[in-house]
């Protein structure tokens, strides 16, 4: 298995006035290809910097970082942000879509700033994400006519498009109710079955049980680091629920 | 990024917020608009006053006597009496570059017709005068080079004079006036001019062979003036050149001593007002200038409002790949694009404006220089006014602006 990232003696401290304030004392792990890692953590635990720090926003205070083979803590500004318009797909709490734009053209936003690809293949491949997803129906809805999960799968859509390594979900379910909830789940579980790489970043322990493995935050230290051998299948609970009454 | 995409996300970016994008334009709109209309105006006047000047007879050549002394004390010009009839008679003999030429002497007085009575001027030339300063017969004929020899009683009216003298109706041709005591008989009217730019009656005064005011009004040998028009405007100040010649000479006025007469053409009266109209355009053109750039804080304003309000979407746009710079040039993209389209309708609206205001009865004449003045200050101010906002942007912290609430 190809290792995706890898973490050495990550350490990142803040300063605020006087005080250091420790967020990360020291994490090591690594992630191979098609994994698919709960981080967990109650507030406070660190896991919102180390999610920066996996996701090139921030860099640490000390510690190695590597992402797809490449050591990411002496990059330049720049040069992070290639890194992550080439190879991480960000998928937020709160969507982040642009407002009163089209489902088709939000998700080809990472591709805008790629030089690489033309403006055909840059609408094929954002046609080709929403399918993924499941909006191949949805192509030119703009954002506000679109349901809280609906506009998720379109920032899934939109963080699949550029082909990354890896998939980083901060909190992707925390906006929805559980129906959708195990609807983004089970798409999740589909795009891990077709091979992606997902870290997915949450505070309920309860969505634990639907990834590969699970890796436990407390005050900035990995405290467990455990492979689920019973995958739950979100499709099933799915099916389990009672059926909404429209 | 290609620019090209860069300039479909700013043209996205402006189109969700149209309202906005136009109220802001309309600060820039306003500004460029009343700049040019502004300048439009002030250059209307001065031309206007140029056609005037120019109806007057723009190459007209004005020689009058100067400041002297008379007996070791000096005099005003009017009251010297060093140009003779000798003068004008050189300059006719001796130059090539004047045209018509008339010697004029005038004197103010009391026209009287039976019970009506009004002041007016008589002014002493020959038959050229009226070629000169552009007045034409509206009824009757000029008096002849005879009546100048016989310095005949008879005069050409103004409109003034008739319409003082006779408020009836009455036609005033061959009926007899007197002029301070003197009985003229009115062989002419002239044609109504109106009023000049400084606010003279033009048609009020009486003309006559200057034989007849030097000789029975004035009772002098001298003359007062001698007035002409050179060839064509272009050979005004050769003519000038030339009358000084003449006159030092016939003056014997030797080099380095001052001159005892002046020469002047309309072309300086001309220069001076157009100044003084350049004078008044900057005033407006400065006012308008403020409004510009009240227009650019605005950019300022609405881009530093923008940066804040999207400040998720810069974060969301950085956190997929956006460079600093390239969140930078959006920002400058879009308020260029703002001050460009609102410096364009400017431009627009001033020239219709100019338009407008021309129907109204002002002169307005929309200058190039106005165009590209405002056009260039309002991409100035677009750049200006949206670096600051945008370099906000561009130095935001992704993780902090993917928080902001």
């Amino acid at each position: 298995m190809n290792e995706i990232i890898r973490l050495d003696q990550i350490k990142r401290e803040f300063h605020v006035g006087d005080e250091v304030v420790r967020a990360l004392r020291g994490v090591s792990f690594t992630i191979s290809e098609g994994e698919f890692v709960t981080i967990m953590g109650t507030s406070g635990s660190g896991k919102s910097t180390l999610l920066n720090i996996l996701g090139c926003l921030d860099v640490p205070t000390s510690g190695e970082y590597y992402l797809d083979g490449v050591s990411v803590r002496e990059m330049s500004k720049n040069d992070r942000a290639t890194l992550r318009n080439r190879k991480i797909g960000f998928i937020f709490q709160n969507y982040n879509l642009l407002p009163k734009t089209t489902s088709i053209e939000n998700v080809e936003l990472p591709l805008m700033y790629n030089r690489d690809v033309s403006h055909a293949e840059r609408r094929d491949r954002a046609i080709k994400a929403l399918q993924e997803v499941g909006l191949g129906d949805r192509l030119t809805h703009r954002s506000n006519q679109l349901s809280g999960g609906q506009m998720q799968r379109v920032a899934i859509a939109r963080a699949l498009v550029n082909n990354p390594v890896i998939i980083l979900a901060d909190e992707a379910t925390g906006n929805l109710d559980s129906r959708t909830s195990y609807e983004v789940l089970a798409l999740f579980q589909r795009l891990h079955r077709d091979g992606r790489t997902i870290i997915f970043v949450t505070h309920n322990p309860e969505l634990a049980a639907f990834s590969s493995r699970t890796i436990t935050l407390r005050d900035g230290r990995v405290i467990s680091d455990v492979r689920n051998e019973h995958l739950e299948s979100a499709e099933q609970v799915l099916a389990s629920l009672p059926k909404e009454e429209d | 990024m290609d620019i090209s995409n860069l300039l479909k996300i700013c043209i996205k970016a402006l189109l969700n917020n149209k309202m906005r994008c136009f109220l802001t334009m309309l600060g820039i709109i306003i500004g460029v608009a009343s700049v040019i209309a502004m300048l439009a105006i002030g250059n209307g006047s001065k031309q206007s006053i140029r056609s005037e000047i120019g109806s007057m007879g723009s190459n007209m050549i004005m020689v009058s006597p100067g400041n002297g002394r008379f007996g070791g004390v000096r005099q005003s010009g009017s009251s010297m009496q060093t140009l003779k009839l000798e003068d004008y008679e050189s300059i006719v003999l001796q130059s090539s570059y004047v045209d018509k030429i008339t010697p004029t002497v005038n004197a103010s007085g009391q026209a009287i017709k039976g019970a009506n009575n009004t002041p007016t001027t008589i002014y002493g030339v020959n038959e050229q005068y009226l070629d000169i300063r552009g007045y034409e017969i509206a009824s009757g004929s000029c008096f002849t080079e005879t009546d100048i020899l016989h310095a005949s009683k008879v005069c050409i009216a103004g409109a003034t004079v008739v319409n003082e003298l006779f408020p009836d109706g009455t036609d005033p041709l061959g009926q007899t006036i007197r002029f301070n005591q003197i009985p003229m008989k009115i062989i002419g009217v002239l044609e109504a001019k109106g009023y000049n730019s400084m606010g003279m009656d033009q048609d009020d005064l009486l003309i006559a062979p200057y034989t007849t005011v030097q000789k029975r009004i004035l009772a002098i040998n001298y003359i007062q003036g001698i007035t002409c028009s050179a060839l064509s405007e272009e050979y005004s100040d050769q003519a000038i050149d030339e009358i000084t010649k003449i006159l030092q000479t016939n003056h014997n006025i030797r080099v380095g001593q001052e001159n005892d007469f002046n020469v002047r053409s309309q072309q300086e009266m001309m220069e001076t007002l157009s100044s003084v109209m350049d004078m008044l355009t900057m005033l407006l053109a400065a006012v308008a200038g403020i409004s510009l750039i009240v227009g650019g804080i605005g950019i300022m304003n609405i881009m530093y409002v923008s940066v804040t309000e999207r400040t998720r979407e810069i974060g969301l746009r950085m956190s997929i790949g956006a460079k600093g710079r390239q969140i930078m040039l959006q920002f400058l993209i879009e308020s260029i694009i703002i001050s460009v389209a609102g410096g364009v309708i400017g431009v627009l609206l001033g020239i219709a404006a100019s338009k407008v205001i021309a129907l109204f009865g002002t002169n307005t004449a929309v200058s190039t220089f106005s165009i590209v003045l405002s056009f260039l200050v309002c991409v100035f101010t677009g750049v200006f006014f949206g670096w600051y906002p945008a370099r906000k942007a561009a130095n935001l912290n992704p993780i902090d602006a993917l928080r902001y609430e």
